[in-house]
């Protein structure tokens, strides 16, 4: 039996004050000496429960297990029985809600910590360059399949079915592949490397990417599979479409979703202008709405645009913040101020059409809404203005209307998502499937992979009964 | 699937507006009237909205015209035939909505002259009358009238300077044609935020239904980033997927000016770093 620490290893990171003007990644990973003792920490349960936290059910006992001996290659080998994108998901998964919280250790010590493990796993893997090398497929068939959007989801969906032999394409409306992994995590907590690796480790398993396309646009659904030959179609493509918070004067300039701010930052390079052709306006007092995983990235991006001070305005409290812990761990130490129980009433403008400021309003938390949480409830007469020359708007987004707008025969539920089931991703025209965001609205990384799992799956019977009835 | 985007085809239309014949197939076969593409031309640089003028499904081309106004408009003009876009995505925005009977003035300022050339065609198909109004600050400014004769019953010509055609802006010959008896039933324009506003509320005012073609900033062009919403009829919409053609007589064009002034001040740097004479 080893001896139990009660706190997680440390993982050395960034110093904040270096980190601020600096968009090298901040956690810089266990060392070797660091991943054995972490994972010694585990009891290898007989039962080991933090498996059924997972959405894509990696066999983390094992892992661990070989790490704890010092095996890299063989705990590597046991993650891409399960995941074949252990950097991301080791870097960007809500462990704290999912494997580890069911860790055993926890609550009355810290929990093993599965992400820091997995990651450090993944960039063994990485550096000693057998990083995503899988067997070629047994068997080729016939059988064509189109993977509408290049995020975690669809990533996942070609992965599963290029190895079970089937010819994959997955079309991308973007000039760079990964979705919110390209164009909505930043530099700082996934550089991009590693999604160019996973493209990479894609494309030698013989997967096809193809940019530029608009799926419902430059091309239906209905014309991938009538006029492309496409057998089935998997439609990955998310939340995209920002929520604004609909009160006066959100038109004025300086003022973004977090879309944009983040798509400008790290699809399009902006933090580098002019080296970069595409420009963004730089912070010196940032106000970010919203206190989600996208709220934080957008604060701390702003932080190191070179902001002066950058606000977190939430109109509930602390406690019912979206984001990860740890994401709001750094924020917080890179000096982002949190303006908790704040509601914002209007905007307003300079006379060049600037955003100057904020008209916000101090809430109190009444009894809970639909959403479990208590409700923001305005105090008369604590209206007050904050100063802001960029405003970001992270309140979520709404399921991109491109797909569901332009495809007949697809249910599509008020939200706008589309109707899927929960077990395979089928929807309501035969050989469609859809996961992750599209499906669910806004959630995670690894939800939208464990959805593209289970319709890889359900996609590879439905193809093989197709083939089963045509033959005599 | 290929994707590639081959220029075969360029015309200058004046020193600074040059005419793209691109072979995109994939782009060319679900293009409307309307509808704009989205390109880039460099790994570092921007993606850029341009209207589509002409698009032919069975040639596979798409027609585009590029006026030069800052860094990234220049380097896409300085590209031959030959030459491949980096980018080039498409159709983005929603197909204009067409009248089935009556008789349309079609407008065209500077470099949107010819984007209203799908528009003349398609109402020409249907047997609507076009009567297409192209507007320069001068002369040699004039461009692509010969390419909306083809497909209108009649054009008129402008010029702020009187150099060619009418002495003054579109809309004092638009006016002057209503007086005449025109009998428009229907008006689209296409063109700088100006002479847009201008035709808006020349047309609020005789009462002709319009639609103007917006050109906000974008990034994406697909719905994703917000950053061409324009207030419509007191509504946020985005111009990218709602329109880019939208009720001329509910847009607030104050708004939708300022947004375009954002990055003036890059704009600038851009165009020195680059040796340009920003336009």
């Amino acid at each position: 039996m080893p001896i139990v620490y009660p706190r997680k290893t440390a993982m050395p990171c960034l110093d904040p004050q270096e980190r601020r003007r600096s968009w090298d990644e901040v956690a810089e990973g266990y060392t070797v000496e660091r991943a054995i003792a972490e994972a010694r920490r585990c009891l290898s349960c007989q039962d080991p429960v933090c498996e059924q936290g997972c959405p894509v059910n990696v066999p983390i006992r094992d892992f661990v297990r070989h790490v704890a001996l010092g095996d890299f290659g063989g705990a590597a080998a046991a993650i891409r029985r399960r995941n074949l994108l252990p950097a991301i998901c080791g870097r960007v998964c809500p462990v704290e809600h999912q494997c580890e919280l069911r860790c055993v250790l926890f609550p009355h010590q810290e929990p093993v910590g599965i992400g820091r493990l997995e990651r450090f796993v993944a960039d063994w893997e990485r550096s000693h360059g057998s990083g995503g090398e899988t067997a070629a497929p047994q068997v080729w068939r016939a059988q064509k399949i189109a993977i509408v959007g290049s995020g975690p989801a669809g990533l996942t969906v070609a992965s599963d079915l290029a190895q079970l032999g089937y010819p994959v394409t997955i079309f991308e409306a973007l000039h760079a592949f990964g979705g919110v992994l390209r164009y909505g995590i930043p530099q700082y907590r996934l550089p991009k490397e590693i999604v160019d690796e996973d493209v990479e480790h894609l494309r030698a398993l013989g997967v096809e990417f193809v940019r530029d396309v608009i799926i419902g646009k430059t091309v239906t659904i209905e014309q991938l599979i009538d006029e492309f030959g496409y057998s089935a179609v998997f439609v990955g493509t998310g939340a995209g479409s920002p929520v604004f918070l609909n009160i006066p004067g959100e038109n004025l300039k300086g003022i973004y979703s977090a879309n944009e701010f983040l798509t400008r930052v790290n699809l399009m390079h902006a933090y580098s202008f002019p080296e970069y052709d595409t420009p963004i306006r730089r912070p010196r007092r940032a106000a970010i709405i919203g206190a989600g995983d996208t709220a934080m990235d957008a604060a701390r991006c702003s932080v190191r645009l070179g902001a002066a001070e950058a606000h977190i305005v939430y109109r509930r409290s602390e406690r019912e913040k979206g984001a990860r812990a740890e994401d709001y761990e750094r924020a917080r130490e890179e000096g982002v101020i949190f303006d908790w129980l704040t509601l914002p009433k209007r905007f307003t403008g300079d006379e060049n059409g600037w955003v100057r400021g904020l008209e916000c309003i101090r809430t109190e938390l009444g009894e809970p809404d639909e959403s479990g949480r208590r409700r923001p409830v305005p105090v008369p007469g604590s209206e007050f203005t904050m100063e802001a020359d960029v405003v970001v708007i992270a309140l979520g987004t709404n399921p991109n209307p491109l797909v569901p707008k332009t495809t007949h025969g697809l249910d599509i539920d008020r939200h706008g998502c589309i109707v899927a089931d929960p077990r395979t991703g089928a929807t309501s025209r035969e050989g469609v499937y859809a996961g992750g965001d599209i499906v669910t609205g806004a959630a995670t990384v690894i939800l939208a992979m464990g959805a593209g799992r289970r319709a890889a799956t359900a996609i590879h019977e439905y193809l093989q009964q197709r083939a089963a009835e045509r033959r005599p | 699937m290929d994707t590639t985007a081959r220029i075969i085809e360029k015309r200058d239309l004046t020193d600074v507006t040059k005419l793209f014949v691109v072979h995109a197939p994939l782009v060319a076969r679900n293009a409307a009237p309307g509808q704009f593409v989205i390109l880039r031309v460099t790994e570092n640089g921007e993606r850029i909205p341009i209207s589509i003028t002409d698009f032919s499904r069975a040639a596979g081309t798409i027609t585009i015209v590029v006026q030069q106004v800052g860094r990234t408009t220049a380097l896409v003009n300085a590209l031959q035939v030959g030459d491949e876009f980096l980018d080039f995505a498409g159709p983005l925005g929603q197909e204009v909505p067409l009248p089935e009977t009556g008789h349309a003035a079609l407008i065209g300022g500077g470099f949107g002259t010819g984007a209203v050339f799908p528009l003349a065609r398609k109402l020409r198909s249907r047997g609507v009358r076009v009567s297409c109004i192209v507007g320069a600050r001068t002369r040699d400014l004039v461009i692509l009238a010969d390419l909306l004769a083809t497909e209108s019953d009649e054009v008129h010509v402008c010029t702020d300077d009187g150099s060619l055609g009418y002495h003054g802006l579109v809309t004092g010959r638009l006016e002057e044609l209503l007086d005449a008896g025109a009998g428009f039933t229907d008006c689209y324009a296409v063109g700088p935020m100006p002479m847009m506003r201008a035709v808006a509320s020349a047309t609020r005012r005789r009462g002709l239904p319009a639609m103007v073609s917006l050109d906000p900033l974008m990034v994406d062009g697909t719905g994703m980033c917000g950053g061409c919403r324009v207030s419509v009829g007191g509504k946020s919409v985005f111009a990218c997927v709602d329109g880019p053609f939208f009720d001329a007589h509910q847009v607030d064009f104050d708004d939708a000016d300022a947004r375009l002034t954002t990055y003036g001040e890059q704009e600038r740097i851009a165009c020195e770093l680059a040796g340009l004479v920003r336009r």
